[in-house]
């Protein structure tokens, strides 16, 4: 059993003026520094040892950082410092990316989501944070600043395995912009915990329905937390539902098909097989929820 | 290891304090303000004992590090009365006996301070929904949401 203590080991904090500076400091320091918002993992893990950290570099005053700003036109772009809570409460936010909205209130408690922030859960890369799923599902795409400038990386593919991203030392990831979602788009994140608020997803299901050229008229999107190393697309179930026409018997078809492109691992908050069937239940739980929201 | 100086806002007075780069926001109260009323509990930002107010949002100082506040307003227990006069939260939470041991009670009163503030009048969900930060092993928690109802009934016949 882990004993609390509230000392952190030796560190320097690190407060660069410039994303220019922070990136030098980034690379300078390569393997012993950490670029840091809200911390809500970083000084969980430092502490506990499971992370090294000499220098805490924090990134949060930087140009951007803390900028929220919706365009009719061009959509959604969250500086990497906005908590969550900040997000949730914007009403754009809530208009437009109502599945971010749900997905920022499932994270931990009040008190965690007014240091939390979406880009930092999206950089910490756990299977289990709430916030990718919609993240990826709205089409997300993070501005990151790396030692030659800027550049966009979009989050198909920006998971490498559990806490592991394509991001290199020297990139801090300054903000994420979502294109415009579309007016009459459905999308809910399901989350299964030991109980209701707070506790880390045993597994989560992310799904949204958008208007398409489909056989249903419909496109849709699916995407699994706590499942896989990474946060899962479940593209079988997705195929399944772009194919066919949509009525409860394909919905379980497809929610079949989530479980089975699976491989969740045994560990303290459930066992595999209760997951995979918890995927079955959720997807199709969601999937009825969303199909019957966009018919209305 | 880094030292800095921070000048920060502590319920309403100005305070310069001597900290090193890995001392929390916690530590810093208990430890170099001497105010104890907020709590250690789980140092993860789980229980919530050590909620306080950074420039009016609830957080667990925990896991927040004194060099960030330079700067900053930070409200404490010690900082809800007002000349003398309890808040609202504090004298319902003692008058409905919504306190056992009172370990989660410093917390709990800061959680409830700031839902009262962003939401002037929750429902029971929105009350439990903002509390549910705030492990008690004592009580049961019903009579902390009865306590925070009726804090918001007094605010609200107050304000009108």
């Amino acid at each position: 059993m882990h004993n609390p203590h509230p000392g952190l080991p030796e560190l320097d904090y690190v407060k660069p003026a410039s994303l220019e500076e922070a990136s030098r400091f980034l690379v300078e320091h390569a393997g012993e520094a950490r670029p840091f918002l809200g911390g809500t993992d970083c000084i969980v893990r430092i502490r506990d040892g499971a992370w090294t950290a000499k220098y805490m570099v924090d990134v949060k005053g930087l140009e951007g950082m803390k900028d929220l700003s919706f365009d009719p036109q061009k959509g959604l772009t969250i500086g990497a410092a906005v908590p969550m809570n900040k997000v949730a409460a914007d009403p754009a936010v809530q208009q437009h990316y109502p599945g971010l909205v749900e997905a920022c209130h499932w994270v931990a408690s009040y008190q965690l989501r007014s240091r939390a922030t979406i880009v930092g859960n999206i950089c910490n890369a756990s299977p289990a944070g709430d916030t990718i799923g919609a993240s990826i599902l709205y089409g997300g795409v993070l501005r990151v600043f790396g030692p030659q400038g800027f550049r966009e990386v979009p989050l198909d593919g920006f998971f490498k395995g559990p806490g592991k991203t394509t991001l290199q030392p020297g990139d801090i990831a300054a903000s994420i912009s979502f294109p415009l979602s579309h007016p009459q788009h459905a999308c809910r994140y399901l989350k299964l915990g030991r109980n209701k608020l707070g506790d880390l997803a045993i597994v989560g299901v992310t799904v949204m329905a958008v208007p398409a050229r489909t056989p249903s008229g419909y496109h849709f999107g699916i995407v699994l937390a706590s499942v896989a190393p990474v946060p899962l697309r479940a593209a079988a179930a997705e195929a399944i539902l772009e194919s066919k026409e949509i009525d409860e018997a394909v919905i379980a078809e497809a929610a079949q098909a989530a479980m089975d492109g699976c491989k969740p691992i045994n560990d303290t908050r459930g066992g595999a097989a209760y997951r995979k069937q918890m995927v079955r239940n959720l997807t199709r739980n969601g999937l009825m929820d969303v199909w019957t929201k966009v018919r209305k | 290891m880094s030292y800095h100086r921070i000048t920060l806002k502590v319920n309403g007075s100005l305070e310069v304090v001597d900290i090193s780069g890995n001392m929390t926001l916690l530590q810093m109260l208990r430890e170099k303000l001497a105010l104890t009323g907020t709590k250690n509990g789980c140092a993860s930002g789980e229980c919530g004992a050590c909620t306080v107010l950074m420039n009016g949002d609830a957080v667990n100082s925990c896991m927040v590090l004194a060099a960030e506040c330079d700067g900053a307003e930070i409200i404490t227990v010690e900082g809800l009365a007002k000349n003398g006069e309890m808040d609202v939260v504090q004298k319902t939470l003692v008058d409905l006996g919504a306190v056992q041991c009172g370990f989660c009670t410093p917390g709990v009163l800061i959680s409830a301070r700031a839902l009262l503030n962003r939401n002037p009048h929750p429902t029971e969900f929105e009350i439990r929904d903002a509390l549910s930060g705030n492990l008690c092993r004592c009580t049961g928690y019903n009579r902390i949401v009865e306590a925070v109802k009726v804090a918001a009934e007094i605010e609200g016949q107050e304000g009108a």
